[in-house]
């Protein structure tokens, strides 16, 4: 392999891994603060055995946020010294506001949330969750206005002599109109990823230990199981937006979503191809007719630029070469991140009914689906990003950059060679750590809450120690 | 000022800020050692860091960030060049991170155990290596006339270098120890001061040995000012220590460690990274840096936002202001 095959890997893993986590303690970190601001506003002890119990779910997940998070910073210019050298003009300045205002605010308010229990008045304790849940939503602004401007550059120009893009209006990279959709449809997808998550722990509690746990669990599970549907209706929503703007800006990926080698109007969708779709006929084919028309241009009879057209004439605009993605990947990677989504709210919305006036369901499909369900998100994320960047191939910077140029020229197969069986290597042991670690805390329940202690103590343990 | 000149100063003040605030996180993790005795003295020492850790590594992100913002020929040359070392340091930080996060998260001894081991390494390796480095950057490596570095893994660790990273280390070691002084009560609070103070001046002889050979190397009378008054407070450090002024003997590293970078950097200006091949191919602040009109957003959003940082960040260390010791630690 070359240098470039390893280091595109390199970037797939770890990004794909960094975005396991990434998507729960967005989303989390909202539900904890809204279940403690509703122990604050009611004295329920109930609502705050919850905060407390997700809040350690949450924090097994942060770490591992951070952890993988710092790669992210470095590896541009570890491995894609030249894409650095040429965009870092406009695509730092995203990547440093995100740690100025994002991971300071992150840090140091979870620090005060964390450890603050017997430090700090109950709302400006409240407040510290609130301000760093902020803090994650900024951070995934900032860096979706960096991903954005690959996917549809904006305001820059060229500088020949200098060999790299500059920064002309920086206005316009932070209202890219790509990035105006994929935030809403990102942030939306956190929310299921988080919504799922506690609806499914919850539903496991309420069914292993009816009698004990059924009713301390249930406010949790319906706070989870809403957020997962009405967040799955907003992913809907969202990315039928998406799908106009990527229609426009990049049709090559929405005619590679589809394996669609003609032009058509109106063009179908398929919702799965038997075959090869390399364009040969194929074996079988189940499609809902007009609906690709739909999602692309917002009529049913617009039309829709096939893959060999738009390989013609990016030959004529870029000169000789292949510009199409790797078509059975950008075709199933699409659909299964709607599949995984759809099958999410599915079973989201079976188990609401379930547990009706009180109910508690009792089957064994009921307990395994508890088990399955924050995973259909998550899958659904990592497939929406693998769609999103492999279908954005062979450019790196969509229409400037082709990916092959972005690499490091000076770094050699051994050096990625190492890091990347490094990475690999560290990042499965951890993925076993943090499993075992996050079911063990699972398990353990609800808290017992500590007795009030008296703040003049001066010898009192402390409300939370590591 | 020339936006660039402002823009190496404000990443001379963000690594900086982070040496000073993780250069004691390291040394705590070091010292647990060497000098924590059973679980519960290991978990005094954790804690005393344990709310603060991740906003103090935060500064090495936002340092990485604003130097792919302003000067993106030196973040590629960099991070491309230092290739090794840089994922060793990316491994040890990741390790550290999941040592102090999951720590006391499980109560069995091999795991904590285990633990302690990643906390120790994490915080010797990038100690080390971080000196190594940014010594390496002020005396300058191999690059070629396409701002690519073309030395190897060994070329990083020459003498200069080495005693660059022996003076991180050892001083780190100082400044945790005085801060676990100032964070803690009972036995461990002694033995963390009489600990500094051995180890303090092996550090101090280091770091004038380090101090002179910048000095003579890059000489100019800021260089060796600077690098004196490092010097001077870092006894100053020590001395105060002696006397047990918790405060002051702390107050004595940070401000050492932070005018060894301030030295290290200004030994570095104009240049962000010399070429050891000709000077020709230096990077320099001008030949490495983003446009003005980056520049001048980037500027206003770190003359807006360092503050509020700065003022947030300073509280939560107020919060946290009390000492702790054994008995503060729960069940
Ligand atoms: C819970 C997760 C989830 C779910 C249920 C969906 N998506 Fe999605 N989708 C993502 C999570 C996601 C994502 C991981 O967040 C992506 C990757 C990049 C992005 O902006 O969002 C994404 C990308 C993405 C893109 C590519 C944008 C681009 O490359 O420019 C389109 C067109 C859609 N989505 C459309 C949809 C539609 C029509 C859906 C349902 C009917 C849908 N998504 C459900
Ligand atoms: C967190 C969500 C993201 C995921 C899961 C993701 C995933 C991926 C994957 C799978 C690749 C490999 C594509 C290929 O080689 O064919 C890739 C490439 C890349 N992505 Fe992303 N990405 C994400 C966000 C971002 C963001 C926010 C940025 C920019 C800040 C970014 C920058 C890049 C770069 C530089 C490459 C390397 C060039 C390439 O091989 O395409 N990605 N990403
Ligand atoms: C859509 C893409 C991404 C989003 C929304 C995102 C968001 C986040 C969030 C919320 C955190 C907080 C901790 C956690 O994850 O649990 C985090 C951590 C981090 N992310 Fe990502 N990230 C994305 C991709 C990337 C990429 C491509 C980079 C590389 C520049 C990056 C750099 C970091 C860093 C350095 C941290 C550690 C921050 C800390 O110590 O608090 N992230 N990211």
């Amino acid at each position: 392999m070359e240098v470039l095959d390893l280091a595109r890997w390199q970037f797939g893993i770890t990004t794909v891994y960094h975005f396991f986590f990434v998507p729960l303690t967005i989303g989390l970190s909202v539900l904890v603060a809204t279940m403690q601001t509703v122990w604050w506003r009611t004295g329920n002890e109930r609502w705050l055995r919850l905060t407390k119990f997700f809040g350690k779910l949450f924090l097994i997940n942060f770490a591992m946020g951070i952890a993988t998070g710092i790669v992210q910073e470095f590896q541009f210019g570890m491995n894609w010294s030249d894409y650095s050298r040429f965009v870092g003009d406009i695509f730092g300045a995203p990547l440093a506001i995100e740690g100025l205002l994002a991971f300071f605010l992150e840090s140091t308010f979870l620090g005060l949330w964390i450890f603050g229990w017997d430090r700090l008045k109950p709302g400006l304790h409240l407040a510290c969750i609130w301000i760093a849940a902020a803090g994650t939503v900024f951070s995934a602004y900032f860096i979706l206005a960096a991903n954005s401007f690959m996917q549809n550059p904006v305001g820059y120009t060229l500088n020949a002599e200098k060999g790299r893009a500059e920064l002309t209006d920086f206005g316009a990279v932070l209202t890219n109109k790509v990035l105006l959709v994929t935030f809403p449809h990102q942030i939306v997808g956190c929310f299921m990823v988080a919504g799922a998550f506690v609806a499914g722990v919850a539903l496991w509690h309420m069914m292993r230990h009816p009698d004990r746990d059924a009713d301390a669990f249930r406010p949790a599970f319906r706070l989870g199981a809403a957020t997962l549907l009405i967040a799955g209706l907003g992913t809907m929503i969202s990315g039928d937006f998406q799908g106009k703007v990527m229609t426009e800006v990049q049709p090559m990926k929405m005619a590679a979503a589809e394996a669609l080698y003609e032009d058509a109007s109106p063009a179908p969708f398929s919702i799965l191809t038997i075959g090869t779709l390399d364009g040969s006929e194929e074996v079988f084919k189940l499609e809902v007719p007009k609906l690709l028309s739909f999602l692309g241009t917002g009529s049913f009879d617009g039309e829709v630029r096939g893959i060999d057209s738009l390989q013609a004439e990016y030959e004529q605009t870029y000169g000789p070469g292949d510009y199409t993605p790797n078509i059975p990947v950008t075709y199933w990677t699409f659909r299964a991140m709607i599949t995984a989504g759809g099958l999410a709210m599915a079973a989201g919305a079976l188990m609401l009914w379930a547990t009706r006036r009180g109910r508690t369901p009792q089957s064994r499909w009921m307990l395994r689906a508890a088990i399955v369900l924050p995973l259909l998100p998550m899958a659904a994320n990592s497939f929406g990003w693998i769609f999103t960047e492999m279908g954005r191939q062979p450019w790196v910077v969509f229409g400037l950059m082709p990916t092959s140029a972005g690499v490091s020229p000076s770094t050699s197969v051994g050096e990625v060679a190492t890091s990347l069986a490094a990475f690999t290597l560290l990042y499965g042991v951890l993925a076993l750590i943090e499993v075992r670690l996050l079911l063990r805390y699972v398990q353990a329940g609800l808290p017992e809450l500590d007795p009030p202690r008296d703040p003049d103590d001066v010898d009192a343990p402390l409300a939370f120690a590591y | 000022m020339e936006l660039t000149t402002f823009w190496f100063i404000l990443i001379t003040v963000l690594w900086v800020g982070y040496l000073v605030l993780e250069g004691f996180d390291f040394g705590v993790g070091m010292l647990l050692a060497v000098l924590a005795q059973g679980d519960k003295e290991r978990r005094v020492l954790i804690n005393t860091i344990g709310p603060v850790w991740d906003a103090n590594e935060v500064w090495l992100l936002v340092a990485g960030g604003a130097t792919f913002a302003a000067f993106p020929e030196w973040y590629a040359t960099l991070f491309s060049g230092f290739y090794l070392p840089l994922l060793l340091i990316l491994i040890a930080l990741i390790v550290r991170i999941i040592g102090l996060e999951f720590r006391s998260k499980r109560p069995d001894a091999s795991w904590r155990r285990n633990c302690d081991i990643a906390i120790v390494f994490g915080s010797f390796v990038p100690a080390l290596l971080w000196g190594v480095a940014l010594a390496n950057i002020v005396r300058g490596v191999p690059i070629d006339a396409d701002k690519e570095y073309v030395g190897g893994f060994f070329d990083l660790l020459n003498p200069y270098a080495l005693l660059g990273g022996a003076v991180t280390v050892s001083v780190f070691l100082v400044h945790g120890a005085f801060f676990v002084g100032l964070k803690t009560v009972g036995d461990i609070r002694e033995r963390a001061i009489s600990l500094g103070l051995r180890v303090g001046l092996v550090a101090g002889l280091l770091m004038t040995a380090f101090v002179v050979w910048t000095g003579v190397n890059h000489s100019g009378p800021a260089v060796w000012l600077i690098g004196l008054l490092a010097i001077g407070s870092f006894a100053g450090g020590l001395v105060n220590a002696v006397g047990r002024r918790d405060g002051w003997a702390f107050a004595g590293t940070a401000v050492s460690v932070g005018l060894l970078v301030i030295t290290l950097f200004v030994a570095l200006f104009p240049d962000v990274m010399p070429s050891s091949i000709d000077a020709a191919f230096n990077l320099t602040t001008t030949n490495a840096a983003s446009t003005p009109y980056t520049l001048k957003i980037m500027s206003w959003v770190a003359v807006v936002f360092t503050p509020i940082v700065l003022v947030y960040q300073g509280w939560s260390y107020w919060v946290f202001r009390r000492r702790i010791g054994v008995q503060h630690i729960p069940g």
